[in-house]
């Protein structure tokens, strides 16, 4: 079953032209790895599954985007409602300014929910579903800027997580991360894709092959190539893609 | 691409190169020392065969770091796995070699009768394995999956030449009994030439698959796709 599917779009910042008639579908509980070079529109075509780029001053949309069936750009949707269901998490960790607990409340909150005892169950069931609960279950006081990188980045995945999202965006989650957060994000997604359907921007080109399904390479605002990993990475169709993942240009 | 991971795929090119002249080199003077019976010839190539041992080493460890170093993908990971894989067949095309001189060297027996030589076609069993060789390396080197495919259909010829050879061998050591250490041992030398072609089948699939990903092996022929 198809989860998200994008028909012909394209995308404007004004006069530039950043996304080209890109169309593909992602199917549900699967991860899709987004990999090309800088500027090639990756990360915008990202930022189209939440709206993200809808307060860019001169951008344009044509196409369609669907989740679930649904045009998310279409007339009604409410953005609020549409960011509840597609949780993000983005390069660099950024969690509020609050403890690690309010961290994670905060969505449940903001969405009206009031059960305290709701509110804790969910806390931890989000902090245990991002492998975190163990390194914090002792200190949910504490601010969640006393956490490592690694361990501020697997909060804020539990905080997309709370508010029980059916699509994950992950914009270079691990970029800024060492090797052994980076394994243990990587190991999460994993574990998610149970839950959520994720899709994943990233320029690691072997995190793109450990983690994701199916793997799309995008090219100054066009999508050269998707299909499953397995066959970007040993026998990749086109040749643009082959430079790119072979590191012959890019 | 960054410039020193292609000079290191360069590199490991030029090492399999040079092992396949050696090791062709190895069996090209295998033919002269079986056919003349020449012991020296025999010897030089029992000596030799420590290089090729040596450049079997020297290229699975470049292999080895250059998987570790670089962690290459599609072309470049079937480059090197072909690689890999070329270079163990190749020193077993040199253990052939060595094995046929160590015949030669071992052999008390003068020179062969050349009625028999002639009617076991050895002289060609020998220029097929040495063409097929020959053909395959500059298959690699031109990356030409055709020229390799193209190859493979000469392993029939001998496997033919060697079935025959084993009656011939059978009816001469009969008529001949003085010659039964050197019929069985030239039935081992046509063993040797006829897995030197299905290790030239081998590589010749591991050509095809570095350069079309495709898989010939256990196909009988027919492609598939490693993936």
């Amino acid at each position: 079953m198809e989860k998200i599917e994008a028909k012909d779009v394209n995308f404007y910042y004004g006069d530039f032209h950043a996304l080209k008639g890109i169309s593909m579908e992602i199917p549900q509980n699967k991860v899709v790895a987004f990999i090309g070079p800088s500027g090639c529109g990756k990360s915008t075509f990202l930022r189209l599954f939440n709206r993200m780029n809808d307060l860019v001053p001169g951008s344009r949309l044509e196409g369609q985007i669907l989740i679930d069936g649904q045009d998310i750009y279409g007339p009604g949707v409410q953005v609020d409602e549409l960011r509840k269901n597609v949780g993000m998490v983005f390069q660099r960790p950024n969690p509020f300014p609050k403890s690690i607990f309010d961290n994670i409340a905060y969505g449940l909150r903001v969405n009206g929910i009031k059960d305290k005892e709701f509110i804790a169950h969910r806390v931890e069931e989000s902090l245990k579903g991002a492998a975190l609960w163990d390194e914090v279950k002792d200190k949910l006081n504490a601010s969640a800027y006393a956490l490592s990188g690694g361990q501020q980045q697997r909060l804020c995945i539990a905080r997309a997580m709370a508010v029980s999202p059916s699509v994950l965006l992950m914009d270079e989650p691990a970029s800024a991360l060492d090797p052994i957060s980076t394994a243990k994000v990587e190991e999460l997604i994993c574990e998610l894709r149970n839950e959520v359907t994720i899709v994943i921007v990233t320029h690691n080109m072997q995190q793109a092959s450990r983690v994701s399904d199916r793997t799309a390479f995008f090219y100054m605002g066009e999508m050269v190539e998707y299909d499953d990993t397995k066959v970007i990475f040993t026998n990749p169709h086109k040749e643009a893609t082959q430079n790119y993942i072979t590191g012959r240009f890019g | 691409m960054v410039k020193f991971i292609e000079s290191e795929l360069m590199q490991l090119r030029s090492e399999v190169y040079q092992m396949w002249t050696l090791v062709y080199n190895q069996m090209d003077q295998a033919r002269q020392a079986v056919l003349g019976m020449d012991h020296d010839i025999a010897q030089q190539i029992i000596v030799r065969e420590r290089r090729v041992d040596a450049f079997e080493l020297k290229i699975d460890s470049d292999v080895e770091d250059f998987i570790a170093l670089y962690t290459p993908v599609a072309v470049d990971l079937r480059f090197v796995l072909a690689m890999l894989k070329v270079n163990n067949d190749l020193e077993r095309i040199g253990d052939y070699a060595d094995g046929i001189a160590r015949f030669v060297r071992d052999a008390e027996a003068g020179n062969l009768d050349p009625a028999l030589v002639e009617k076991l076609q050895l002289d060609t069993m020998f220029a097929v394995v040495l063409e097929m060789m020959k053909d395959l390396q500059q298959a690699l080197m031109e990356e030409d999956p055709a020229k390799a495919t193209s190859v493979m259909s000469k392993d029939d010829q001998l496997d033919r030449i060697k079935a025959a050879s084993e009656g011939i061998l059978v009816d001469y050591a009969r008529s001949n009994p003085d010659s039964i250490a050197i019929c069985m041992g030239l039935g081992g030398v046509f063993r040797k030439l006829e897995r030197t072609g299905d290790h030239l089948t081998n590589i010749a699939e591991e050509i095809v698959f570095f350069i079309d990903a495709k898989v010939l092996k256990h196909t009988s022929g027919s492609s598939g796709s490693r993936q």
